[in-house]
């Protein structure tokens, strides 16, 4: 194969930057946490055009989820967006009870807030920690995952695993809330302020950092939503858009929390209305704790939720029940429904179809960070190089979530 | 409601209508479909300026076989619609709504790599989750799921890009 002419030793050499240099960046890239590729020309160090390739976790989400029993999806929605699985637990689940017309307990919903707001805490330490030690401040990202572990260890005392949490069933949640959360929280938090402080000081007001995150990716309101951004991404842009608010799910119209929004729609706005988020996020928790109902955690319903063990190993009615459940699963009325929950990248949306059998006849899933990256291109043209790494971080692709 | 006002404005080009579980659908003909999205879009009543999602469902058994399904939502008036197109074999197409959102662009991107739907108009037609040589698209019904498709033949990156860039 031969090499291109301008390639040989014998090429002259100039310093003209009006040749447009064709880069690959990427799809593995020490600088961007998932498999991503950027086909970029470049001019000398500045961005003329680029062409964000995803699909390198492509798993076949959509398709695996027609293949088996509604309860069955639920391990695969924890995978979409890792970093929060809770938050595409309950979409789903809340996306089934809709087609079967149940509501799940009170209790049950007031723990689901609790989940989501711990999982969006820790989405958002992941992504402020990541691309805040991508820009260089290694101690940040060091310090957020630390208040991260607080939250991990109160995610396994909930549900029994740190990151594939598989903890909401159509109807409800498999394990109680345990009876010391309010202590464990207490701990969390405690932990949690002092980082989120420290963070504050050392990134808010620091000359590099805002060097590097403001004025950079810059979108209008009027574009971001054209753009189909949603969550901080859009907030950042001015837009007060939260599902939680325009269309409240679960109990989530019982508590008082702030949307914070930003005013240019630069990177160092999305950074804020994320920080910013995480203290509304635990104010909800906070509301959420005291006001927690004592009661059943799902529904008794023999054609939806399993019988307790007890009765599967000790009578033949409840074994059947378990059985036909198991191997047939629900039996969900035929037809469609899109459920939408406020996910910590922004409109998690799931549009489930029904033909009335026990398997779903097609998962669909709005992914918030698929959106973003298709506005990556967009944000990054005219900025340089060095820039794809802030605005990417920002973005918080979730490879999981994005390729499915 | 909506979908009355939806009925007085458009009167016949919507196909069918339903209310159901506390959302609204209404299914247009293909061929007015660009038509009717941009009012959606521009007209004050309706103001949907955010394309949510926008993907298909396929139903081998029925005649047209995919219904093109987009969620559509006014951040302005806070109200929700979902809009269906069916469009079916040999050449399944519909109008690219790239223009009136620029959302579409990666999303039809992504139904056109599932579904083999084509959507005229759009700038830049690719497969976006698959790879280029892959073979079929996956979330059709009689795409058969445990399928294997031979290894993409290791290349020279620069030489030899898998997929040039635009």
């Amino acid at each position: 194969m031969a090499l291109p002419a301008r390639w040989s030793k014998n090429a002259e050499v100039t310093d003209s930057t009006d040749e447009v240099m064709e880069i690959q960046m990427g799809p593995s890239h020490p600088a961007s946490h998932g498999t991503i590729k950027f086909n970029l020309k470049l001019d000398g160090e500045r961005i003329v055009d680029c062409d964000v390739e995803v699909g390198y976790l492509h798993r076949g989400f959509e398709k695996m989820c027609e293949q088996g029993t509604w309860t069955q999806c639920f391990p695969y929605t924890d995978r979409l967006n890792y970093a929060s699985p809770c938050i595409n637990n309950v979409g789903f689940a809340l996306a089934i009870e809709r087609l079967l017309g149940v509501t799940a307990p009170e209790r049950c919903q007031y723990a689901r807030v609790i989940m989501s707001e711990v999982h969006r805490l820790a989405d958002h330490l992941t992504c402020l920690g990541m691309a805040a030690g991508e820009v260089g401040a290694q101690s940040v990202m060091f310090y957020m995952m630390e208040a991260r572990e607080f939250l991990y260890d109160l995610v396994e005392a909930v549900t029994g695993a740190r990151l594939t949490v598989t903890w909401c069933r159509a109807g409800g949640i498999t394990r109680d809330l345990p009876a010391d959360l309010g202590a464990r929280f207490a701990l969390a938090f405690s932990h949690l302020d002092g980082i989120l402080s420290d963070c504050d000081k050392l990134l808010s007001r620091n000359r590099v950092f805002i060097d590097r995150m403001a004025d950079i990716g810059v979108m209008a309101a009027d574009e971001a939503i054209s753009y189909g951004l949603s969550g901080p991404l859009l907030r950042a842009s001015g837009v007060a858009y939260d599902v939680r608010k325009a269309h409240p799910y679960l109990v989530y119209d019982r508590f008082e929390f702030e949307v914070p929004t930003g005013s240019k729609g630069d990177n160092y706005d999305r950074f804020n209305v994320r920080f910013q988020e995480m203290y509304e996020s635990k104010r909800i928790i906070e509301q959420a704790m005291r006001a927690l109902p004592e009661g059943p955690i799902a529904l008794d319903d023999p054609r939806i939720v399993l019988p307790p063990k007890e009765r599967v190993y000790n009578s033949i009615e409840g074994l059947m029940n378990h059985f036909k459940l198991i191997m047939e699963g629900i039996k969900v009325p035929a037809g469609e429904v899109y459920q939408a929950v406020e996910g910590s990248n922004g409109e998690l949306g799931f549009y489930v179809v029904s033909d009335g059998s026990g398997r779903p006849y097609r998962v669909r899933v709005r992914p918030p960070c698929f959106l973003g990256m298709g506005a990556l291109s967009r944000m990054l043209v005219g900025h340089m190089i060095a820039d794809i790494v802030a605005t990417f971080g920002m973005i918080n692709m979730i490879g999981g979530e994005c390729d499915r | 409601m909506l979908l009355n006002r939806l009925k007085e404005r458009f009167g016949a080009d919507i196909v069918a209508a339903e209310s159901a579980r506390d959302e609204e659908t209404i299914v247009i003909a293909r061929e007015r479909a660009l038509d009717l999205m941009r009012a959606l879009r521009d007209e004050e009543a309706f103001a949907f300026d955010f394309l949510a999602d926008l993907t298909a469902v396929d139903w081998p058994a029925r005649a047209p076989r995919f219904d093109v399904v987009y969620h559509l939502h006014s951040i302005k008036l806070g109200h929700r619609l979902r809009v269906k197109v069916a469009t079916g074999e040999p050449d399944p197409s519909v109008s690219s709504v790239a223009e009136l959102w620029k959302s579409a662009n990666w999303l039809e991107r992504e139904c056109y790599d599932m579904f083999g739907i084509r959507f005229d108009g759009h700038p830049d037609l690719r497969r976006i989750l698959m790879y280029d040589s892959f073979e079929g698209h996956p979330l059709r019904k009689d795409y058969p799921v445990n399928r294997r498709q031979p290894m993409v033949p290791e290349t020279d990156p620069i030489l030899n890009p898998l997929r040039p860039s635009r």
